[in-house]
């Protein structure tokens, strides 16, 4: 499964960075054990995920709510145990949870938290929650070195004078500032990755932009590793050098983001870039069609018992006999851009690139049906006259209209 | 985080009033001796006499004791009890809450089910049978024990509720997102609890300290009233007790009762003061400034409006 060979150096990414993998997770799987009166059922969030960070490079994981990006980010940074396969870091598996093992393991990976009015605990100064973080990793510092690597960290992230900001609660700070502390306390033990679980949704959408350029920073002037996790793809392709699609649990697509923007390979890929507004579509056509023509685009599966072979079949326009048995192998399409499709076994591939692709079920078929289930012959297209029609039936039955 | 805690006006008074009755309580013998008279003392010249007369400063009981070296000689006892028990209960109480919280797994079960054993016992009657059988034990017509021991059954009794709260409260710290970053910084685990946790628990913590102490005073004046008395030591509980059983509530003898329990009634007021304080370390929002530095500000802002005006 695992075709480590293919990652060929994205286009972003700096020179001088070698093709050194910082952290890997080979064939990670999630089971989450759910009881209930019907008894224990499994809850398959992740199935066989493979993902590999590089040096000084940032890797964009998308998908929509309950996808298991945020599984896969918990399982990186060990807070869950894995069901199967295993995390490497620096080509060393990694095992232990606690302890010294997980000491070492935290210096070099850091959790972004997405919500900072949670992630700060409210009771410290911002002096105690980076001196700490740096303290921990650096047990032999004095105060005042501890002092000046926290203001150090407080410039770096830009909140400046950082003097003003040491000595603050939480409390005192914004959203953005609070993001900032946040992503400095992850600074603070310089770590070789970071694993930013939405690191911006919750910001004011006017300083997500600073947030973005902030980590591009720390990439091109630290050499961090970034695993960034958003449902926002606009954003992935702004920031990252390669993108990763997951749906249902499962990583259906990956590659250089240029490449998986322009050319997805993936019926979901392609979903999830048409759903995100696009202002060239609304001056092209008028605003109405652009709602008009999507109609019922499906759910994403229950994952206690995920559909039979491709995860997407409910809801792919190009579903095929195989899609319901087999399971997608990892087809690579061009160097580096990989996805799980059958179109490309099969043959089909070429659809992909179409202007348009109705997902779900067309608007007219959807009237239909309600026509059906309504007893009614016409379907509604002209749902104007058949009103006025109604009205003049019954304005007949009572008698005419009153004088 | 506790800076700024002792300039706390509130805090100040109620260590203030607290350190008073410690410093009555450790140096009683010698404020005795100031007094002039014994707690057992009998002043057959003025039996039940009101505060004021024949150089009793809190007048006498019925039996011409004196009341104030009654209360000075009390507060050992009352104080001692109270709060070893609140302490022994607070810290076992957390002990078991905040750990079974924290851990978990099998640990927490096993705690758990001790703590629901616990919390069904009747205490008080347990706590009875426990001092009688103890005393009754010290050998024939003694029936007597040490304060230790006696706050030591009455706290062992006392701290399932806690357990139960500290836990339920640790639960929810637990798997906050700070408490998990924490985890990911790589801090250890006693760090974690103590360090992190155990701080937002410090509200209810002192809250139910206050009411522990406050209970462990009931429940050593409930014991002597039952007859499991701390040998021959006179407390404030015994205080009262003798006060209402010998009729000082019906024949107004008020300085007899009101006395210990006012002091009672200051150590509440003294511990619900220090809480206020405590409550602003565990809430930092409910931090003011300097209320001098306010006052002034304000005052100028005043000055300056009726300038403009």
């Amino acid at each position: 499964m695992t075709t480590a060979a293919n990652t060929q150096p994205p286009a972003r990414r700096r020179d001088d960075a070698r093709d050194d993998v910082v952290l890997e997770a080979r064939d990670v799987t999630k089971h989450f054990e759910v009881r209930s009166k019907q008894g224990t059922r499994v809850v398959r969030a992740v199935e066989g995920v493979d993902l590999q960070l590089h040096r000084g490079e940032i890797v964009a994981m998308v998908g929509e709510s309950g996808s298991g990006k945020t599984t896969v980010a918990r399982m990186l940074s060990l807070y869950y145990p894995v069901t199967s396969g295993e995390i490497l870091l620096q080509g060393r598996p990694v095992k232990s949870v606690w302890g010294k093992a997980a000491k070492d393991y935290y210096a070099q990976v850091q959790l972004l938290f997405q919500d900072p009015f949670a992630s700060l605990n409210s009771l410290k100064s911002i002096r105690h929650i980076l001196g700490r973080a740096v303290k921990i990793h650096q047990p032999r510092l004095g105060k005042r070195e501890v002092e000046q690597k926290v203001l150090g960290l407080l410039e770096k992230v830009a909140l400046l004078p950082a003097e003003q900001y040491i000595d603050k609660f939480p409390h005192e700070l914004s959203g953005g500032q609070r993001q900032r502390i946040v992503i400095a306390r992850a600074l603070a033990v310089e770590p070789q990755v970071m694993l930013g679980d939405e690191p911006i949704s919750m910001l004011d959408v006017s300083i997500r932009l600073d947030v973005l350029n902030l980590l591009t920073r720390l990439r091109d002037e630290d050499g961090v590793a970034l695993l960034y996790i958003t449902h926002d793809i606009a954003s992935a392709r702004y920031i990252a050098d390669r993108i990763n699609v997951m749906y249902a649990g499962e990583m259906v697509e990956g590659g250089p983001s240029e490449s998986v923007i322009h050319t997805p390979q993936h019926p979901y890929t392609r979903l999830l870039l048409d759903s995100s507004p696009n202002p060239d579509r609304g001056i092209e056509s008028d605003q109405g069609s652009l709602f008009d023509e999507v109609g019922d685009l499906g759910e994403p599966p229950s994952l206690i018992e995920p559909p039979r072979g491709c995860r997407f079949n409910p809801r792919c326009p190009f579903a095929m006999e195989i899609c319901t048995t087999d399971k997608p192998e990892r087809t690579e399409v061009s160097p580096g851009h990989w996805a799980r499709c059958h179109l490309h076994t099969v043959g089909g591939a070429e659809q992909l690139r179409a202007e348009r692709i109705q997902f779900g079920v067309p608007v007219e078929q959807v009237e239909a049906e309600l026509a059906a289930v309504t007893g009614d012959d016409e379907p509604h297209a002209d749902v104007e006259t058949s009103t006025v029609a109604l009205e003049s039936q019954t304005t007949d039955r009572i008698g005419g209209p009153q004088p | 985080m506790f800076e700024g805690f002792l300039r706390n006006r509130r805090v100040q008074t109620g260590l203030a009033i607290f350190g008073f009755f410690v410093f009555v309580a450790v140096f009683g013998d010698l404020l005795l001796k100031l007094v002039g008279f014994g707690p057992l003392d009998v002043d057959y010249d003025a039996l039940h006499t009101p505060p004021g007369h024949g150089g009793h400063l809190l007048g006498t009981t019925i039996s011409g004791q004196d009341v104030l070296a009654q209360l000075i000689s009390g507060a050992r006892g009352s104080m001692a009890v109270g709060t070893l028990s609140a302490l022994l209960a607070i810290g076992l109480g957390a002990l078991i809450g905040v750990s079974s919280g924290f851990f978990g797994g099998i640990y927490d079960t096993i705690m758990n089910g001790i703590t629901n054993v616990f919390m069904t016992m009747p205490s008080f009657a347990l706590t009875l049978i426990a001092a009688g059988y103890i005393s009754a034990a010290g050998g024939p017509g003694s029936n007597a024990m040490g304060w230790a021991l006696m706050a030591f059954l009455i706290g062992i009794f006392e701290w399932p509720g806690m357990a139960r709260y500290l836990r339920a409260q640790t639960l929810t710290l637990r798997g906050r997102d700070w408490a998990m970053a924490t985890k990911l910084l790589g801090e250890s685990r006693w760090r974690m609890v103590f360090s992190e946790v155990f701080p937002h628990l410090l509200g209810i913590v002192s809250a139910t300290f206050l009411r522990a102490i406050m209970a462990g005073i009931l429940a050593e004046a409930g014991l002597n009233f039952l007859g499991v008395s701390t040998g021959g030591v006179i407390s404030w509980g015994t205080m009262i007790t003798n006060a209402q059983t010998q009729g000082a509530l019906t024949l107004g003898w008020w300085w007899w009762f009101i006395t210990p329990g006012l002091a009672i009634a200051f150590i509440g007021t003294a511990a619900a003061l220090v809480n206020f304080g405590l409550d602003e370390v565990t809430n930092p929002k409910l931090r003011t400034g300097n209320t001098r530095a306010v006052n002034k500000f304000n005052k100028a802002q005043r000055k300056a409006a009726a300038v403009a005006d």
